[in-house]
């Protein structure tokens, strides 16, 4: 099987090569088939080297697929290599499964496009990337899939780049992600001057040695958080996301929401040894993705286009995963991962289908009663919302109780934040759902005229992924439940090492239970809120030109976080770029080179005067002259 | 041949050193005080003969006749220097209708 | 086979180039120039790369006085000699579309600057060296002044005196080093062998230093470099970027730190600094540039700036990233000048406030652009990427904090470049920039082959980095004993 390994990420990329040379001459059937393909084609070869995997046990630690030796200079060596274990044949399932299915999604969603062939060529590309970032052997192969997603987001946001704000979402969130990866980067130096390899399985053998129980362990994995922030759209990095929703909808439901902006928390999980071996740093991680969680949930109360609603929730339940990791339930975090990549998948992708029905209006506040028009789309999202809002027996219950379960153990304060939060999530997911499909229709009477049930390529996968939303919780049904956790178990073999160092008390079956109602419980009593508040009195979200109570206010506008880093970021270092130009390197240093110049010829200039033309003179200095000699040779003896 | 050399060993060499420092320092004082053209150029033409005369009394003092040839050289190069130099003047002279080097004061950047 | 054929064809081939004139001019100087890559790849297929000097020829010019006509190749120079033979029909080619008057002299002059700069990159004796040096000083003047912009007297005196006065200075520590060699040689080798006190070494490191800080161009001495590049014709701004500027990279790893090894190390912490320092303030002042040029100038600044702390911190990763980003900032910097032609030659500005939506008239361009966008900001697989990385793990070698002020540039580089291509190619075409039209023939071949190098450098540098291994391990085994307390 390792033998054709590399034909995972090679055939995406042979999608995007086709496509892209034939963006002009290719029938918009090929390019999608093509494109489909390409990713069906691996789906299939990763679900064969995902029961390989499984077939190999749990005591196996994964192969490596060692294609070329990539560069190597001094001490740094790096080769071009696959590593495939528990951990990343999952991912590959993501990747793949959901990638197709939204591949498929987009030949419907983009049909009327022109850039059809660029768009499919892109989404090629990224898959390329996304499985080059899971597969890589080494952290610099990671690195490459790190970046290379970051620019397949760059051009999939600024897809539509006639519009100079979609443009900007596109810059902003490769300048942003690119922050985080200097983090990354400056982290697998230390990381090879540490170890001296910046291979996973060296790296990781050696950590866990004795020799190495000194190695800065929390300066590591803090830069190597840093890059995780940036990619997972954490505090304080996480603004781009919700402007990358610039993008098509498919790229949000494949990018910006169940594949690349995970890669933070794959990293961490594929990490896990360094960051158990630095406590500081879990607890770090653990705060910032319960802040990111509660502010990104506090924000969406309020949003009225309904794919910030979902971006703001991704970003909240991306806070979840790095509560998660951070309470050292790595198991649990990358379970969320998984859950998470079908039902935001499929809001995403339903809210695709609002906005396609509604001849792409975006606000809620224009849409309404769309339930009886768009059935399938409805309650695939309804399934999705109960998914995202905990409600047993969908996938999100499972994988969010048992990151929940972890931070009770870890501390209870934030056990109760998390629970909040979880209720705000329940709370504004049924607010989206309400305001979209139930009420009377609020639009203009030609988008009511226009208002249709997508096309099947479209619903097909909203069905599929609701199929997955539904039963994918159950690999990880906790004993409590009367499961036995299969994906613990499966994915033991990765988070070997740290697991003896993870000490965490034992939680009783009835405790698990009486945590499960709790977060159950509080997750109902804010679905009734929001249907009190939504359905039974109609609210409908001001316009803006309206006052709106002063927390709206601030929930409305994000914590004006975006005017603060314009504020304190942009325009000081604009500001220093001109005083830079114009003060000191235009007077400052030029004023002294030219200076030089000028001061050549201004000497030059008082010289000149000596020669004033007058022969008398002349001759006068030059018997002066001969005498002075005369008299330094005779005074000279 | 005899007699003249014994007639010029007559007078002490210091005295033949004193008057060439005179009229040396009058051709020198008369280079830099003078305005006239022609006058500075005798002056110029003094103290070349100056040269010329204490170069002879070395010669005969010490018997070595090298002095003599040398003021050989320095009585051409005085010839031509006179000639192109009077030259000049005259093409000064015809262009502005002066010999005062005052005038010339555009010797100048 | 010795490396005089290299050095004298471009000469030949510039007195040829001479009598043609307008288009026939091009086609010649591009035949030469294409005559002269293959007669380079031919060296590079007999190289053998290890650190022997090969090909070399050593001939006595001015014996007298210890001049000898020394030249040769090891893997150092035949990287150099790669970038200048590969780059000039490049530039040659992005030429086509113009029309230059005496079309016969500026391809001469290109020629016979190419082969000034093969001396440079080849020479193994100091007098050589200087002479190429200079020698390929004259031509780029006469380009400049010639053929620039309206300024282009002016500053091209400032240019020519700037680089001149360093020059000097490098001229008085190669004749102090001659001097002081017992058997009165330039000889390149000998000088190595020198054993001077730490004291005399800072004197011969600074006169080194300052000619090779200036060249490329080294902050705060950088202040001619925009504007020449801004004033040059676009021919000339990338001779100058691409290719010229490494004369000065080269000259400090071949020239300076192995003959001053001992005054480097005194002034080893203040060159980092500069070169960071260069880095940061070079990519602030790009942010808020509207003129393009002076943008890719001053992103210019910034990238030599990173390859001047990779080399000053002195290991083999910073020497052989520095080799590698030569060569792709060499490939990309005449990429980013040549669209920059190309805008302005059918648009006729530079302000990028005045353009926007060119990708939507010009897709194939916009495509180019972008490729070269992203090696210049090194993403992974693009060329640039290599030599970042290389050379920022060794400036990490020297303390995290100075590797973190470096590594801005991964930052700021993305927010220059990218804002510059968002203004000039993203949002609605406006009055100007609907009539731009679409890249074709020349242009098409010449951003094929640059985006292709990008790529193919970027997926598989390893042969490139091969090349100069061997050498690279070489010298820091001549320098290295020398070092007192190595870190």
């Amino acid at each position: 099987m390792d033998k054709y390994i590399w034909l995972i990420p090679i055939l995406p990329l042979a999608g995007f090569i086709i496509n892209g040379i034939g963006r002009n001459t290719l029938s918009k059937a090929v390019v999608g088939f093509i494109g489909s393909l390409m990713v069906l084609i691996s789906f299939g070869i990763s679900v064969a080297v995902f029961f390989q995997v499984k077939a190999a046990g749990s005591e196996f630690h994964g192969f490596n697929v060692s294609l070329f030796n990539w560069f190597s200079a001094g001490s740094v060596k790096i080769s071009f290599s696959f590593l495939i274990d528990q951990l990343s044949a999952i991912m590959l399932l993501i990747i793949t499964g959901v990638g197709f299915l939204i591949h498929l999604y987009s030949v419907g969603y983009m049909k009327d496009d022109a850039g059809f062939a660029k768009f499919f060529a892109y989404l090629n590309l990224f898959i390329f990337f996304m499985l080059l970032l899971v597969m890589g052997s080494n952290y610099l192969i990671m690195f490459i899939g790190w970046e290379g997603v970051g620019l397949c987001s760059y051009l999939l946001i600024g897809f539509w780049y006639t519009n100079p704000d979609y443009a900007d979402a596109a810059k902003k969130a490769f300048i942003m992600n690119r922050i985080g990866d200097l983090g990354f980067i400056i982290a697998i130096f230390l990381i090879m001057v540490v170890f001296g390899s910046a291979n996973f399985a060296d790296v990781f053998k050696l950590a866990s040695t004795k020799d190495f129980a000194s190695a800065p362990f929390t300066l590591i994995t803090i830069l190597l958080f840093v890059g995780a922030v940036g990619k997972s759209a954490q505090l304080p990095l996480f603004t781009w996301l919700p402007d990358a929703m610039a993008g098509p909808t498919p790229v949000s439901a494949l990018i910006h929401a169940a594949t690349m902006v995970t890669a933070g928390v794959y990293m961490i999980a594929r990490s896990n040894i360094l960051f158990t071996l630095a406590p500081v740093t879990m607890h770090i991680v653990a705060v910032v993705g319960l802040t990111t969680a509660v502010i990104a949930a506090l924000i969406a109360l309020t949003q009225t286009d309904i794919k910030k609603v979902l971006a703001y929730s991704t970003v909240s339940q991306l806070g979840y995963m790095f509560l998660g990791l951070g309470v050292g339930a790595y198991t649990g975090a990358f379970f969320h991962v998984l859950t998470h990549a079908f039902f935001k998948a499929l809001l995403f992708l339903g809210a695709g289908s609002v906005i396609h029905a509604m001849s792409n209006e975006q606000d809620m506040r224009n849409m309404g009663g769309l339930k009886g028009k768009l059935k399938i789309t409805f309650i695939t999202m309804l399934i999705g919302t109960l998914a995202i809002s905990g409600i047993p027996p969908f996938a999100g219950f499972f994988s969010k109780d048992e990151i929940l379960a972890h931070t009770f153990m870890h501390s209870t304060p934030m056990y109760v934040i998390g629970v909040i939060t979880a209720m705000f999530t329940a709370f504004y997911m049924f607010r989206m759902l309400f305001l979209t499909f139930y009420g009377k229709f609020r639009g203009t009477h030609e988008q009511e005229h226009h208002l249709h049930e997508s096309p099947p390529s479209m619903t097909i996968p909203l069905v599929v992924l609701a199929i997955l939303s539904i039963v994918g919780g159950f690999i990880g049904r906790p004993e409590s439940l009367g499961g036995h956790h299969w994906l613990e178990h499966f994915l033991a073999p990765v988070f070997a090492k740290s697991a003896p160092l993870l000490v965490t008390p034992e939680l009783s079956n009835s405790t698990e239970i009486t945590l499960m109602c709790i977060s159950v419980g509080a997750a109902v009593l804010a679905i009734l809120y929001a249907y009190f508040k939504y359905i039974k009195n109609a609210h409908v979200p001001v316009t803006d030109t309206e006052e709106r109570p002063a927390l709206v206010d601030i929930s409305y506008h994000k914590f004006y976080i975006d005017e603060l880093y314009d504020t304190i970021i942009r325009k000081p270092l604009d500001a220093l770029s001109v005083f830079f130009y114009k003060v000191i390197d235009k007077m400052g240093i030029d004023g002294i080179v030219n200076g030089l110049g000028r001061g050549t010829v201004d000497a030059s200039k008082g010289l000149r005067l000596l020669q004033t033309g007058n022969v008398g003179f002349y001759i006068f200095m030059m018997v002066v002259g001969i005498i002075s000699i005369l008299m330094y040779i005779l005074f000279k003896a | 041949m005899e007699t003249l050399t014994k007639t010029i060993q007559g007078v002490p060499l210091n005295h033949y050193i004193l008057l060439c420092s005179i009229i040396f320092s009058i051709g020198v004082i008369g280079v830099l005080i003078r305005r006239n053209a022609i006058v500075i150029f005798m002056s110029v033409e003094l103290m070349l003969n100056s040269v010329n005369l204490l170069l002879t009394a070395f010669s005969v003092y010490r018997g070595d006749a090298t002095g003599q040839v040398f003021v050989f050289f320095v009585m051409a190069l005085a010839a031509a220097e006179v000639a192109v130099g009077l030259a000049i003047i005259v093409m000064i002279y015809r262009n502005t209708n002066s010999v005062d080097i005052n005038v010339l004061n555009r010797l100048k950047w | 086979m010795t490396v005089s054929i290299l050095i004298f064809l471009p000469v030949i081939a510039a007195l040829a180039v001479l009598l043609f004139k307008n288009d026939a001019a091009k086609h010649a100087a591009l035949t030469f120039s294409v005559a002269e890559l293959a007669v380079a790849l031919f060296f590079l297929s007999k190289f053998i790369p290890n650190a022997d000097v090969q090909f070399a020829i050593d001939v006595p010019w001015i014996a007298k006085m210890g001049i000898y006509f020394n030249a040769g190749i090891d893997g150092i120079s035949m990287m150099m000699v790669l970038l200048t033979t590969v780059l000039v029909p490049l530039i040659i080619l992005t030429t086509y579309k113009h029309q230059y008057k005496n079309a016969g002299a500026f391809y001469a002059l290109i020629l016979f600057m190419q082969a000034g700069l093969l001396v440079v990159f080849t020479a193994l004796d100091g007098f050589l060296f200087y002479v190429g040096w200079e020698a390929a000083l004259i031509p780029i003047y006469f380009i400049c002044s010639l053929w620039g912009g309206e300024n282009r007297i002016r500053i091209t005196l400032k240019f020519f005196i700037y680089t001149f006065s360093g020059s000097l200075f490098m001229l008085v520590g190669i004749i102090y080093l001659y001097l002081q060699t017992p058997s009165k040689t330039y000889d390149l080798f000998q000088f190595y062998n020198l054993a001077l006190d730490a004291h005399h070494q800072v004197f011969v490191f600074w006169a080194f230093f300052l000619a090779f800080a200036i060249k490329m161009p080294l902050f705060p001495l950088h202040t001619w470099q925009p504007d020449t590049y801004t004033e040059a014709p676009s021919a000339g701004t990338m001779l100058l970027s691409g290719i010229m500027l490494k004369m000065g990279i080269y000259g400090v790893i071949r020239w300076m730190i192995p003959n001053a090894p001992l005054g480097f190390f005194q002034w080893q912490s203040m060159t980092i600094m500069l070169a960071v320092i260069g880095i940061g303030y070079a990519s602030i002042i790009a942010f808020k540039q509207n003129d393009g040029k002076r943008l890719v100038a001053y992103s210019s600044i910034a990238h030599v700036g990173l390859i001047a702390a990779g080399i000053f911190v002195w290991n083999i990763e910073g020497l052989q990233g520095a080799m590698i980003q030569m060569l792709s900032h060499g490939i990309n910097v005449i990429g980013m000048f040549f669209i920059w032609d190309i805008i302005t030659r059918r648009l006729g500005t530079r302000e990028i406030s005045s353009l926007g939506g060119i990708a939507k008239v010009a897709p194939k361009f916009a495509i180019a652009f972008l490729i070269i966008v992203l090696g210049t900001v090194a993403l992974p697989l693009t060329n640039g990427f290599v030599g970042e990385f290389l050379l920022l793990s060794s400036v990490f070698q020297w303390n995290i904090y100075m590797v973190t002020a470096a590594g801005l540039t991964m930052i700021f580089g993305a927010v220059y470049m990218l804002r510059m291509y968002k203004k000039v190619m993203h949002g609605e075409t406006n009055a100007l920039t609907i009539t731009f039209t679409d890249i074709s023939g020349s242009e098409t071949l010449v951003l094929s082959i640059i985006c292709a190098l990008i790529i193919i450098m970027g997926i598989y540098p390893q042969p490139i980095l091969h090349i100069s291994e061997a050498s690279v391990t070489h010298l820091f085994n001549i320098v290295n004993p020398k070092f007192p307390q190595l870190k």
